[in-house]
């Protein structure tokens, strides 16, 4: 495995394959993360400490050398930086989230092929079912929103969250099943319109499901909702000391649980990945690719269709009814605002910009658009304002900073950036980022050693 | 004469107004290979995917193995023991041919959600079975080993063809419908096919039954040969019978030529 031949292997592969590769990585890695700890809120630094760690993944080396160095940085370096910088945190958070999405919408389009368009209904029940039943909404069913006021207790205890992620994984899947049952007979375009509508349909339903029966609280959302209690270990007056001493400010609980929900989260992703990995290398998993390749043939060969295909969007749908529930309680609030169109979009960006069918692609994807929505495209908003503010000019040009209109405002132009990376990448490299084996053994195909290492 | 495996009893497809198969009989001797054969659009397609499922009859009854099989699903049709190729190859052609051959083997490999989530060790043995098994049915089909890993699409047109009968075989099937099997092929690569038809009766048991047109393949392995023209049954016999029928000569040579042999 270690050090593999290099003819099969990409440039930036053949790199890291040699010592330097190995030096270089291990190199950007110590000093990104030095930079890092020294300049907490720097995002070059910060982005360039997330490429060493998938340089670190897409590295031709041993397994074990792999798994050492990205635990060092993801259990380590991020927790310890996120000290100072909570910031990073809720990024590593995010991505988590968001790859955790990614993976189950992957199931459903990557290996079966079916495109849904309306995959963040799934997550609105998961959030909304812990919003419901985490917060004092259970009280409120016969009031109108914003007239009643917040209660000091709960109806539920707050430990029922670990619980609601089963819940969460239940409900989704079985909403899943039901939306998949009358229309999973359409095929392709149909079954994509159908799959947007059922979006929709959730996101008015939670919009409007607070008459006759206050179960939503309709557009103003539900708030506050329940965090799972700490370990009493996590919030021990030693330990909070010791952190404020490295942060340099007073550490409470409240910053403790961002630490709780980077791991939380990652601990649910890595199930994730497991689970998306072990399902593609199944019997299901090859039923999938036999009915996105031939649904006929695959029939004719024994496969039932529609219960192969409710199986993969139950299983894509589980996925995000348990990260639902977890954005619920990270939250402390839901609107049906985070159910939009557009998230269900984002999401599919995230697939087909990684890789459909590939699950490290498809993770990469998630950190490229999660990065660009909350991270990059803020900052450079806020380094122009704070320039704007200046009396500086733009050089070259001779411009005022101060005469720059907000219009120009680079995350006003979020989808524009994104509308722009999926041409460009659906011209110059289709099949993704990190496309998937399969597409990688198309590309190699008559090269039988390549499809030897690839086991498929 | 022994037992029927296959049974059609009077059945009607109609697509809109034209009537494609109409009131057809059929009975499969289980252990014989037999071939139906007709003209272009003469309703042999029709009828195959009639047997397996994919279409509705109109009308009339399909039985297999005692048991009715009318209004299953192609799925179940094929874990009864039924399974077919199609006259174009339907491979799944960017799937490695293991793969392939292993889909065939979907309905008899019992490994459940929760067996591949967490990787029983009844997962690992049955995935093991089924890898081994699938390599056997990839010999048996005379493809060189090593050929398992290659893309389906990438293998030659003849080599895809025994692909898909290793496919189709992998679900241990008591029937095989061939749909066209040596389209495309050359003297040699037919002759070869030949003995391999053979080989599925005589080494598996297996009852063949052949769409053709290559009137070699017809009258060198069938034992009984029905022809089909304009969706009716106008034939049935022993390749020889066949051969000197009327009917037969009428329907693929045209009339004229049938009353000048008359």
């Amino acid at each position: 495995m270690s050090a593999m031949r290099n003819d099969n292997l990409s440039p930036v592969q053949r790199w890291l394959n040699t010592a330097w590769g190995v030096v270089g990585v291990i190199a950007l890695m110590s000093f990104a993360s030095y930079m890092m700890i020294q300049n907490p809120r720097s995002l070059p630094w910060r982005l360039a400490f997330l490429v060493s760690l998938f340089l670190i993944f897409y590295m031709p080396r041993h397994l074990v050398v792999k798994i050492i160095l990205g635990v060092t940085g993801m259990l380590v370096i991020i927790p310890f930086v996120g000290i100072s910088n909570p910031f990073l945190l809720e990024i590593g958070f995010q991505i988590c989230l968001f790859a955790a999405l990614a993976l189950g919408l992957n199931i459903v389009v990557g290996f079966a092929g079916l495109l849904d368009l309306g995959y963040i209904a799934f997550f609105a029940v998961g959030a909304y079912l812990w919003a419901f039943f985490g917060s004092q909404q259970i009280w409120h069913l016969d009031e109108a929103p914003g007239t009643f006021q917040i209660y000091p207790t709960f109806p539920f205890p707050a430990l029922w969250f670990w619980m609601f992620i089963g819940v969460g994984i239940i409900a989704a899947a079985f909403m899943g099943i039901m939306l998949g049952t009358p229309v999973l007979r359409l095929r392709g375009d149909y079954l994509a319109i159908v799959t947007l509508g059922f979006g929709e349909v959730i996101r008015v339903l939670l919009n409007n499901l607070d008459k006759p029966v206050n179960l939503t609280n309709g557009p103003q959302g539900i708030t506050p909702i329940q965090r799972p209690p700490l370990p009493p270990l996590l919030t021990s007056a030693a330990l909070l000391d010791w952190l404020s001493k490295i942060a340099g400010r007073p550490i409470t609980g409240n910053d403790i649980y961002g630490f709780f929900f980077y791991f939380t989260a990652l601990i649910v992703l890595c199930i994730t990945i497991v689970i998306a990995y072990r399902l593609d290398n199944s019997r299901i998993g090859r039923a999938w690719t036999a009915i996105r390749e031939d649904d006929v043939a695959a029939q004719a060969m024994g496969v039932p269709l529609v219960r192969t295909k409710l199986m993969a969007f139950a299983l894509g749908a589980s996925f995000s009814g348990a990260m639902g529930v977890i954005f619920a309680a990270n939250r402390t609030f839901v609107s049906p605002e985070s159910f939009t169109l557009t998230a269900s979009i984002s999401i599919l960006v995230m697939v087909i910009l990684g890789g459909l069918g590939s699950i490290p692609g498809v993770i990469v994807g998630a950190t490229i658009v999660t990065l660009l929505n909350i991270d990059i495209l803020q900052t450079m908003s806020l380094a122009l304002s704070s320039l704007r503010q200046g009396s500086g000019t733009i050089p070259l040009l001779g411009i005022a900073w101060a005469e720059i209109p907000t219009q120009l405002d680079p995350a006003r132009y979020q989808r524009l950036v994104f509308g722009l990376i999926l041409i460009i990448m659906m011209i110059f490299r289709p099949e993704g980022i990190i496309p998937s084996k399969r597409a990688q053994l198309e590309l190699h195909e008559e090269d039988p050693e390549i499809a030897e290492r690839e086991e498929i | 004469m022994t037992a029927s495996l296959l049974h059609l009893d009077k059945v009607t497809k109609r697509f809109g107004g034209l009537v494609a198969v109409n009131a057809i009989d059929l009975e499969i001797v289980e252990g014989s290979i037999v071939s139906v054969i007709g003209p272009n659009g003469a309703g042999k397609t029709t009828i195959f995917n009639l047997i397996t499922g994919i279409y509705h009859p109109d009308g009339g009854a399909i039985s297999f193995d005692g048991k009715p099989i009318l209004g299953k699903r192609p799925d179940q049709i094929t874990a009864l023991g039924m399974c077919r190729t199609f006259q174009n190859i339907r491979l799944f052609a960017n799937m490695s041919v293991m793969e392939n051959v292993m889909v065939g083997m979907n309905c008899r490999l019992h490994t459940g959600l929760f067996d591949t989530i967490v990787r029983t060790p009844k997962f690992k043995r049955l995935e093991e079975v089924a890898r081994a098994e699938a390599q056997d049915w990839l010999r048996f089909v005379d493809l060189p080993k090593g050929s398992g890993n290659q893309v389906a699409k990438n293998l030659p047109y003849g080599k895809q063809r025994r692909v898909e009968i290793a496919r189709a075989l992998a679900s241990k099937p008591k029937l095989i419908l061939l749909d066209e099997p040596t389209a495309g092929m050359n003297p040699q690569e037919t002759e070869d096919a030949m003995h391999l038809f053979r080989r599925l009766r005589d080494e598996l048991g297996i009852t063949v039954v052949l769409i053709e047109h290559d009137m070699r393949v017809v009258m060198g392995i069938s034992e009984w040969v029905t022809v089909i023209d304009y969706g009716q049954k106008i034939a049935e016999g022993t390749p020889d019978e066949v051969r000197k029928d009327q009917r037969v000569i009428t329907a693929y040579l045209g009339l004229a030529h049938g009353e000048a042999a008359a």
